[in-house]
């Protein structure tokens, strides 16, 4: 089948992929709690937060301040956490992110990987805290699995979404 | 990372209000979503129906893949048991040698048990099943321990509802959509069963520890009676669940009760079964007084 006919030159990305694949993959992410994996304890990564997190510091500047917002909120909606605290910590992560981004000093890698952990630490212990205050207090410590994990991930994570970002540019 | 665009807004004055009104609907971001959040602390079903909504545009996509993954789903243990597999072997058939003649020994047990059954006209004790399914998927990311189930309430399945599995009791319908439901889980920190001890029915309560044990208090305080292998199975009281389905297991004491093991493992049970409410009208008599004792506090504060 020959190829339609494009322009060599002067051409432009498709802007749906430029304006929705962020969200797109951020909420595919949310949903991974569709998977059949039936668990007694909490283990699986926030896949949601991991996306957002690779996305905000891969490309800073791309997400509004609020946007933390909506896409907890859809979050929300797969996680099984009480509704709304997913829109409230994303918020709060992005609000601490876009401070950091204010000082404009240039970031490595391994510091994206640190502040990374730390939004990703936060999430899941005021998530957990959010639930019953005064006796998970007690037991953050089943935490510590799904913690490393979601840090382990992330690298990952982000390479995968710097694919898509590639992907997302492309002409 | 690229060194970051300089975003300093100079003087320009609309620069300045976009950053400023940005950082304002971030925060306002965040207080509606700490509003959000007390409200569903507050009233936990307030938000059921998106969270329905969101099990129910999944749920395709689970029940297929439950289907496909259901026998991949203990890799590990398939893969552990090819270690000391002669020494499991020969330990596996003294225990079979043992089993038989204690097989035999029950099905003499359940005859005469029958029998007398049959003599007290007590055949309907066990009530019967509204459906079998299996658990679609979980909130395996969340600490809140929750299952989807592939029913919902075009097959009468109704919130409140026990489910249980052959091996013991797994939760209750916490909110129910048209073709899924959500289990919670006997491990989620806000169930609290009543149980009781299967040897001498002392009466406990057992709650939730979210990484698949519960916590056992005892109802008669001051004396912590429990020890390392107790069985716990169901009161029956509050009408909610049935009662003789086994719950857990003590493994550990502690000082103001046990901590003892799930028996019904939800990452383990293949099949679950959604059973009646026990006592349907005590449920329902109980949540009348609730909100009849509402109503009167409400009068009394205006």
């Amino acid at each position: 089948m020959a190829k339609p006919y494009r322009s060599r030159i002067n051409r432009q990305p498709s802007q749906f992929r430029i304006k929705f694949i962020p969200s797109i993959t951020v909420i595919m992410g949310s949903m991974i709690t569709a998977l059949p994996l039936v668990t007694d304890y909490p283990i699986l990564p926030p896949m949601g937060l991991l996306v957002l997190l690779s996305w905000r510091l891969i490309r800073p500047g791309y997400w509004p301040v609020w946007a933390g917002f909506p896409l907890g909120m859809v979050d929300d909606m797969f996680s099984g956490q009480p509704f709304g605290s997913a829109a409230f910590l994303w918020s709060l992560v992005f609000l601490a992110l876009e401070t950091l981004d204010r000082r404009g000093v240039g970031r490595d890698y391994w510091q994206d990987w640190l502040i990374a952990s730390l939004s990703i630490i936060f999430v899941l212990i005021c998530g957990m805290l959010v639930i019953d205050f005064q006796s998970n207090l007690l037991r953050l410590e089943i935490l510590v699995p799904q913690i490393l994990l979601s840090i382990l991930l992330y690298p990952f994570v982000t390479r995968l979404i710097g694919a898509i970002d590639n992907w997302r540019v492309a002409v | 990372m690229a060194p970051p665009r300089n975003r300093r807004p100079g003087f320009s004055k609309r620069a300045q209000y976009s950053i400023f009104a940005s950082y304002l609907l971030g925060i306002l971001g965040a207080v509606v979503g700490l509003l959000l959040l007390l409200i569903s602390i507050f009233d936990p079903q307030g938000f059921a129906v998106l969270r329905t909504i969101g099990a129910e545009a999944t749920a395709p996509v689970s029940k297929t893949l439950s289907e496909v993954g259901g026998a991949t789903g203990n890799a590990g243990d398939n893969i552990s048991a090819y270690f000391n597999a002669a020494s499991k072997n020969a330990a596996m058939e003294r225990e079979l040698r043992s089993n038989r003649i204690e097989i035999l020994e029950a099905r003499a047990l359940k005859q005469e048990n029958e029998r007398l059954k049959r003599l007290l006209d007590l055949d309907k004790e066990v009530p019967d099943a509204i459906g079998m399914a299996r658990l679609i998927s979980s909130t395996s990311s969340s600490s809140r321990r929750m299952a989807t189930l592939g029913l919902g309430t075009t097959d009468g399945i109704l919130i409140g509802q026990p489910v249980r599995a052959p091996e013991g009791l797994v939760g209750r319908v916490l909110e129910a959509g048209p073709t899924t439901a959500r289990i919670l889980l006997v491990s989620d920190s806000q169930n609290v069963m009543p149980v009781k001890r299967a040897s001498d029915e002392l009466p406990a309560f057992a709650t939730g520890r979210a990484d698949g044990t519960v916590d056992i208090r005892p109802i008669n305080l001051g004396i912590n009676p429990f020890k390392g292998g107790d069985l716990l199975i169901t009161s029956g009281s509050g009408g909610l669940y049935a009662p003789g389905i086994p719950v857990a297991v003590v493994i550990r004491k502690t000082d103001t009760g046990a901590i003892a093991r799930i028996l019904a493992n939800a990452a383990k049970v293949s099949h679950v079964i959604v059973q009646p409410m026990f006592q349907a009208e005590t449920v329902a008599a109980i949540e009348q007084e609730e909100i009849g004792g509402d109503g009167i506090e409400t009068e009394g504060s205006e």
